[in-house]
């Protein structure tokens, strides 16, 4: 971050009523979900919520999160301080959805079709939260190539309207992860490598997101 | 089945608003032509093209784009680049219908990707 974007954070904090409002964005699959409910689980307002609901709105078919979902406050307390951020777990952005593909997941015709239109509704609704967040979390998934569009369009936009950025690598506990060429890939922003789903190396990232979107 | 290439300059695309840039790319791809820019699009123009792109599919038989630019360069020269960090700058960039375009690799350095004609899909 540089100076000019410290000062303009500033500004905007000093300015700003309410709390922190972060998205969490990425591609489709890449563990978005499973991310925001592990955040949730570890510091949420609602003690209801344990481990076994890690999984819930998660599924191996794609755009399984077609709504922006808003997951509540967390408040994050680390190092002796606290930071209270308002959750939003976004839709998977891609720039192509073809209901064919859905059908491979098992979908009927007329389910495959409902699931892409609602996709595209999805994705666009996530683009337009762009202009109404104080931060993101980038999600790749960290055994595929981080060089998609989709990442880069995220990244670029976070930088245009100098607004703090942590790129998380997720699914570290699978074999191929390769959080090593995310870092590379962005050099620039700061990469936390997590497993949301096994919760290894959380506190990682919220000593970054403590020290980013604080 | 021949597939047409067009190169757009970066002093074609200056003299257009966003939303004729977007149009342009989209009714072109829409034809079945690759679209390359020589100079990009900014990440706000990006955003648009894929909110555009999702419109698009949603109301016909479009399935979308195939988009790859290399990521924003962030040289700086000096101490004040450090401290005025430049806007990034956006770089060539590949467009072409979903379903006959496709990367094969990316990277820093290398934009691969494969163009499928008929009766190749």
């Amino acid at each position: 971050m540089s100076f000019i974007d410290g000062i303009k954070r500033w500004f905007r904090r000093l300015l700003k009523k309410g709390n922190v409002k972060i998205g969490i964005y990425g591609p489709p699959n890449a563990g978005k979900t499973t991310l925001a409910n592990r955040i949730i689980v570890d510091w949420g307002a609602e003690a209801e919520w344990s481990v076994r609901d890690l999984l819930n709105g998660v599924s191996e078919i794609p755009h399984e999160t077609r709504r922006a979902k808003r997951k509540g406050k967390v408040k994050i307390k680390i190092n002796g301080g606290s930071l209270t951020l308002d959750i939003v777990d976004m839709p998977g952005l891609a720039t192509k959805i073809d209901f064919h593909d859905f059908l491979h997941h098992g979908l009927s015709e007329e389910e495959a079709r409902k699931r892409a239109k609602e996709a595209t509704e999805g994705v666009i609704e996530a683009i337009k939260w762009l202009n109404d967040l104080d931060g993101v979390l980038l999600v790749m998934d960290a055994t595929e190539n981080p060089f998609t569009q989709v990442n880069v369009t995220v990244v670029g936009n976070m930088e245009a309207r100098g607004l703090p950025l942590i790129i998380v690598a997720n699914k570290i506990d699978l074999p191929g992860a390769s959080p090593t060429r995310i870092k590379s890939a962005f050099p620039q922003h700061p990469v936390v490598p997590v497993s949301a789903l096994k919760g290894e190396n959380m506190e990682k990232l919220y000593e970054a997101m403590a020290k980013y979107f604080g | 089945m021949d597939i047409q290439i067009d190169m757009i300059s970066q002093e074609h695309m200056r003299e257009m608003t966003t939303m004729e840039k977007i149009r342009f790319i989209l009714d072109e791809v829409q034809k079945g032509k690759i679209v390359i820019l020589e100079s990009g699009l900014s990440p706000d123009e990006e955003a648009k093209l894929i909110e555009t792109t999702m419109l698009e599919i949603a109301t016909g038989d479009f399935t979308g784009i195939e988009i790859e630019s290399y990521p924003p360069s962030h040289e700086k020269s000096g101490v004040l680049g450090k401290i005025f960090k430049k806007t990034p700058r956006s770089r060539l960039t590949i467009i072409g219908p979903a379903n006959k375009m496709k990367t094969i690799k990316k990277d820093h350095k290398l934009i691969s990707a494969i163009i499928m004609s008929k009766a190749d899909e």
